[in-house]
């Protein structure tokens, strides 16, 4: 009887420290990740329940936001040319920019997929485009490549094509000076299907080979399959940014010739902060967020038909 | 297959003639990429009276250093010395903000199990979808709001919350280091931020590295903030001034810019050199994008 009142107390004096140590760890981690939590609050959850707000006024920062309802979208939708010329721009240059820059990452990743000497250097050089390709720096230098006396037309002209437009100022041109720009940084998604194809098994690819594979089937029957995560990953990663492209733009054709570039990013940027629209620049970029959202949906969803996981099969 | 006495010969010779052509081809399409750089520098180098007639030559004829005072001079009476000041300050402390609070923040995921650790996590994961765009001009307003426009904090300030692509890393990384050396703390009676301080921290150093080189390259290249932010002069980093110098309504000396823009990539590929291995294996193994 002793014993048990013993037991029970004890038991109980444990589980009482037991809570307290609990309460001090709640109490330390919430300590921890309180610049975060605050950040999030102030920085993110209220300018975003802010936006919601303001997508549906008209403000110009300097009087008060006036209620519109639902004419910001309506104009958009509706009543502003523009608007659909960025969309299509921003499309375009999606569509044709991040097929193209993941194709060249995984082609040259499964040339550089092996141990020769020098393949270090290689890697090095082919990814050296990618951490300068979003300054300014690179964007100038762009600038030139392709003006009329640019080096570009210089090449042209040394093979025997004579050549003296400027292809930032067409606008058939302009907006594919920006998507090789894109091309050109291939490095990151190179690095990482890098990273993946050295993760395959060599033997899969030594009992195809015993088997007859010709490498064509090597490529769609083992690399592919294998890879498709990755790809997955990159595909998602990229469309997000590409949506985003900004810099380059702007500082390249600032969104011309005939509005041939005015990627949805550089329309917005102008709408707000050069015309002060914060209402409609509001309304664009919840519009730019249900697009990704969307996207983003899509590959998620159609991901289960086409990609890969080892662990299921 | 018959084995004759000269077939291992002939191996290697078809293996060395493979090697030849496989970096015939290699080398070709590197040189193909990097030759935008490299003209850029050449042409940095060219007076105005070679810079577009001698184009494609990778060599200046004549050596014209004058481009480089001409273009550190600046406009407006300010020279790139204040550029180059401010770009190291924003992109110095603003790494500096966000790689120690994202270590911070990091640790508290990782290590201590609290009430409501997995919901923030995943909110701080869906955060990482959130473009950047939708943010904008509501943090714009709250910053003018505050009277922080044309000032340096509405690029440094939010980076106190830390990154939650930085934290994800470091939380990963932590995840890795073995507990026994926090258990052992732990008996010895040293506290939470002892732990962090003394133990987690130093043994994060490969994280914080990759971390901080990123951070480095996305603030020093960052252009829409400062855009937005910074409207007086004396407070452009050198991507501003840089757009500025290269005004499409003026008359352009495009060797000054080419000669500041390649300054400006200067201490990208000082890092870039000095600390390849880290960026290999950061974008390797997580995904981050350069």
């Amino acid at each position: 009887m002793a014993t048990t009142t013993a037991q029970t107390a004890a038991a109980e004096q444990h589980r009482a420290s037991e809570r307290k140590r609990e309460r001090r760890e709640t109490l330390s981690g919430y300590m921890f990740i309180s610049p975060w939590l605050i950040g999030f609050l102030i920085f993110t959850l209220l300018p975003l329940i802010g936006s919601l707000y303001l997508a549906f006024t008209d403000y110009n920062l300097t009087s008060a936001p006036e209620w519109v309802g639902l004419q910001n979208f309506e104009t958009m939708f509706f009543n502003d040319p523009r608007y659909w010329k960025a969309v299509r721009a921003t499309f375009y240059y999606v569509f044709a920019a991040i097929p193209a820059r993941l194709t060249f990452a995984l082609a040259v990743a499964m040339i550089l997929d092996n141990h020769r000497r020098g393949i270090g250097f290689y890697r090095a050089a082919y990814y050296a485009p990618s951490i300068i390709g979003g300054s300014v720096a690179v964007a100038l230098m762009w600038r030139r490549i392709f003006a009329s006396d640019g080096v570009f037309n210089g090449f042209l002209n040394i093979l025997g094509v004579p050549a003296s437009q400027a292809w930032i100022g067409l606008p058939s041109s302009a907006i594919w000076t920006l998507i090789l720009l894109a091309v050109w940084q291939f490095g990151s998604p190179m690095l990482i299907f890098l990273a993946g194809l050295r993760q395959i098994p060599e033997s899969l690819y030594e009992s195809a080979e015993i088997d007859g594979a010709t490498p064509w089937r090597k490529f769609f029957h083992i690399t592919i399959p294998l890879l498709s995560s990755v790809i997955f990953f990159n595909l998602i990663m990229q469309l997000i940014s590409g949506f985003l492209v900004f810099t380059q733009a702007l500082v390249i054709t600032n969104g011309g010739p005939l509005d041939s570039t005015l990627f949805y990013a550089l329309y917005l940027y102008q709408r707000a902060f050069v015309n002060f629209q914060m209402g409609y620049g509001t309304a664009m970029a919840w519009v730019l967020l249900v697009i990704i959202a969307i996207f983003t949906a899509i590959a998620f969803k159609t991901s289960s038909a086409w990609v890969f996981y080892e662990d299921e099969g | 297959m018959q084995a004759t006495p000269t077939t291992p010969q002939k191996k290697k010779r078809s293996i060395r003639s493979r090697d030849v052509l496989f970096h015939l081809i290699v080398g070709g399409l590197c040189l193909l990429m990097i030759y935008p750089i490299i003209w850029m520098i050449s042409s940095s180098f060219k007076g105005p009276s070679e810079i577009w007639t001698n184009v494609t030559s990778l060599i200046p004829k004549t050596f014209a250093w004058g481009n480089y005072s001409e273009g550190w001079a600046g406009f407006g009476g300010i020279t790139f010395a204040t550029y180059f000041r401010n770009s190291l300050l924003y992109a110095g402390f603003g790494t500096l903000a966000i790689v120690g609070s994202s270590a911070f923040i990091a640790y508290g995921f990782a290590r201590i199990k609290f009430k409501g650790r997995n919901f923030w996590f995943s909110i701080m994961i869906l955060t990482l979808m959130l473009p950047g765009q939708v943010l904008l001009i509501p943090q714009y307003i709250l910053f003018n709001e505050l009277g922080w426009v044309n000032t340096f904090l509405p690029l440094i300030v939010p980076r106190l919350a830390g990154g939650p692509f930085f934290i994800f890393l470091m939380v990963q990384f932590i995840r890795g280091i073995p507990r026994d050396l926090d258990e052992a703390a732990e008996i010895d009676g040293a506290g939470r931020f002892a732990i962090f301080w003394r133990i987690i921290l130093p043994l994060m150093q490969p994280a914080l590295i990759t971390a901080a080189i990123f951070s480095f390259y996305w603030t020093w290249e960052d252009f829409l903030s400062p855009l937005i932010y910074l409207s007086d002069p004396r407070l452009y980093t050198v991507s501003l001034a840089l757009r500025s110098m290269a005004d499409p309504n003026a008359a352009t000396n495009w060797g000054a810019i080419f000669a500041m823009a390649t300054l400006s990539l200067v201490p990208v590929f000082i890092l870039f050199i000095a600390f390849q291995k880290y960026l290999v294996q950061g974008i390797s193994t997580t995904g981050l994008k350069g």
